[in-house]
């Protein structure tokens, strides 16, 4: 792995982490008034796709969307703001942290019905394969959403029609509370009973970035080839409750064990550790790094917070549209 | 003359023609038949990309149809039953309805999709659901009802063009109706209601199918010496409001005629408008005639009296005009069965 490729890979996790903990350690402060769903501990699989992905890909979520926006290149600004309520929000507050968009870094959009962007997605890829060359569409979703008939039908049309669309599956055992052996047969894993469809799928462990990338990068290079659409599957943890700002593991619904492993891996320390070890990376390029992201990111809130709520009057704007919002083709 | 169906079927080579964009897909819609004729010889004429049979699946397909309209293009999705698309709920009502709002009008969903509604014919609880209230009743969904052959293509062309999501919907016993009206290409704009009759005895206000059984009893009723207002809406969403209370500051009578069921529907929302817009001007309680609270059955013998026909109306009116009223000639005009659009339709659906 390059230097360049170290460094852009601690930078995307370091990112990530140091906005889910800010906005962790702010939530109490009653400024941020919607539900947030953090991604601490699940940043390598973002971080690998930002590094991958160009902002002509087009890429949607879902509710837990903050590091897959940054990730793409979605404006720090923008997303506090929209938390914050702010008509400086990237959906001039209507959204909140479960609406994110930046349409001009291919950020289209996400949404909070699980499985609910996953058509979407293969939509944007349909145009994308209309329009011909070697952009994809590139969805992230959750271990639940293959759960939902919506994201088998999706499947079924990108499959069929070989779209290119990249399914980018972050497993991390749990939907809210309910572990997945109560949610699907375990007997294979998600990636196997995918691999029914024909498609390219491949799994991967979801905190060491670069195996992530590694996978990743095999499979964006397949699709941008033609090649179809493919459906990587990684195993991660996230370390806060489902939905909000606070550590709920007293309530004990995760085995002790697999806390204690799970946030023993942290990834960022994971990687971080092997390429300060073999001299790719140097101490002092980690601390100027995240001497830069704190100054960002406390720049990103101290604009949200300086920014105007939206008036009062938007609350009926928007309804409908008077005019096509999108270019001609 | 041209019919219903090939207008629609017009209307959708028209915008295909004109916009690269466009995009026709849905179950059928390449085969023999054509979605009742609408669909015919446009794959042949545009491709496979662009004209496209789907796999069962309502749902996603929506999904996708909203990304592709994301990805800049105009998808018309086509259901064969109003029924089937339920399954889309999801789709319809918490992306299509809501992206352009939740993203604070960063990008509108341009799509159409078109319902066909089912009437008779044993087409029973599931084949035969008029739902344009659930439609309606959504923030963000504009809901459209052709009745009129001539207005069909006009309609659909600024559906397609709309730039927000458009439900289309079609009574499966108008595509047959025919039009002698110039073939104008011209889009007719969403949210005006068309006069079809002036009067000054009743405003009947009506939509879809149940428009045409209207003019066969208000152009009875002129004959006996009762003349009403007939309003076709075209569109419930958005709704011509202006047209429907200025007609009713005339009459001071409304009667509002609807395919769908009784309670909860557009029948009851446009009496609850103009009962709180017009309310001295009215001198009578509005009136309805709808689907009652149940669902169709399937044997002829279940159906006789389900479906509200010219011959209600025509009575109706002359219940609110205090006139007797005779129906004979609405009866004797009838030469088919209760549960056939005309003798031309010999099923199977």
């Amino acid at each position: 792995m390059t230097p360049e490729l170290t460094k852009s890979l601690a930078h995307g996790m370091r990112r990530i982490r140091t906005v889910e903990e800010t906005i962790a350690a702010r939530y109490s402060e009653q400024e941020m008034r919607c539900p947030t769903h953090l991604s601490s501990g699940q940043e390598a699989v973002s971080a690998a796709a930002g590094a991958l992905l160009r902002h002509s890909d087009l890429a949607v979520s879902g509710h837990r969307a903050h590091a897959h926006y940054l990730a793409k290149g979605g404006s720090l600004n923008a997303m506090i703001a929209e938390i914050y309520g702010r008509v400086t929000g990237c959906a001039r507050g209507k959204g909140g942290s479960m609406h994110l968009i930046d349409e001009a870094v291919g950020f289209m959009g996400s949404t909070a019905i699980v499985g609910g962007t996953v058509p979407v997605g293969v939509g944007l890829g349909y145009s994308l394969m209309i329009k011909g060359g070697d952009d994809i569409a590139c969805i992230f979703l959750g271990d639940a959403v293959v759960e939902t008939g919506v994201f088998h039908e999706a499947l079924n049309f990108a499959t069929l029609k070989n779209l290119p669309v990249l399914f980018i599956c972050e497993n991390n055992f749990y939907s809210v509370y309910s572990p997945l052996e109560v949610r699907q047969p375990t007997a294979r894993e998600i990636h196997e009973k995918i691999a029914g469809y024909g498609i390219h799928t491949a799994s991967g462990d979801g905190n060491d970035v670069a195996a992530v990338h590694a996978v990743m990068s095999d499979a964006i290079t397949k699709i941008r080839a033609g090649g179809g659409p493919a459906f990587l599957e990684f195993s991660t943890f996230r370390w806060r409750e489902h939905c909000g700002p606070n550590y709920d593991d007293d309530l004990g619904y995760r085995p002790d064990p697999m806390i204690e492993e799970w946030t023993a891996r942290d990834p960022i320390s994971l990687f971080e550790g092997k390429a300060l070890a073999d001299g790719r990376l140097i101490q002092g390029e980690i601390d100027a790094m995240q001497q830069e992201i704190d100054t960002e990111v406390n720049a990103a809130f101290d604009f949200a917070r300086s920014s105007e709520f939206p008036p009062a009057e938007e609350a009926d704007m928007h309804v409908f549209a008077d005019q096509m919002t999108g270019g001609p083709l | 003359m041209r019919s219903f169906a090939n207008e629609i079927r017009d209307g959708l080579d028209q915008a295909l023609a004109e916009d690269p964009g466009v995009l026709v897909f849905g179950l059928g819609v390449p085969d023999p038949k054509g979605v009742f004729g609408t669909t015919l010889d446009l794959q042949e004429k545009y491709g496979e990309k662009r004209v496209f049979d789907m796999p069962t699946s309502e749902n996603a397909m929506t999904g996708i149809a909203i990304g592709a309209a994301l990805g800049g293009f105009k998808p018309v999705l086509t259901h064969q039953r109003l029924d089937f698309a339920l399954l889309s709920m999801d789709q319809l009502v918490n992306n299509a309805a809501k992206w352009h709002f939740m993203f604070g009008g960063k990008r509108s969903v341009p799509i159409t999709i078109r319902m066909i509604l089912g009437r008779g014919w044993g087409q029973g609880p599931t084949h035969s659901q008029n739902l344009q209230s659930w439609f309606a009743h959504i923030p963000g969904l504009k809901v459209v009802m052709p009745a009129l052959a001539s207005d069909a293509k006009g309609l659909l062309l600024s559906s397609i063009f709309d730039p927000n999501p458009v439900i289309f919907l079609e009574h499966r016993w108008l595509h047959n109706a025919q039009t002698e009206a110039a073939d104008t290409n011209k889009p007719i704009p969403l949210g005006e209601a068309n006069l079809l009759r002036e009067g000054d005895a009743v405003t009947v206000v009506s939509v879809s199918y149940m428009t045409i059984e209207a003019l066969h009893a208000v152009d009875v009723l002129k004959e006996q010496g009762i003349s009403c207002d007939l309003i076709d809406l075209r569109s419930i969403s958005p709704i011509d409001w202006p047209k429907i209370e200025k007609s009713v500051k005339k009459t001071g009578k409304l009667l509002v005629l609807d395919t769908g069921f009784k309670s909860f529907g557009i029948a009851a929302e446009i009496m609850a408008h103009i009962t709180e817009t017009c309310f001295r001007d009215l001198t009578l309680p509005p009136a309805r005639l709808t689907a009652p609270d149940y669902s169709e059955s399937t044997s002829p013998a279940l159906t006789k009296d389900y479906h509200i026909r010219a011959e209600h109306i025509a009575a109706r009116i002359g219940d609110m005009t205090d006139r007797d009223v005779s129906i004979e000639p609405i009866l004797n005009a009838r030469g088919a069965a209760h549960d056939v659009p005309g003798n031309w339709f010999t099923g199977p659906f």
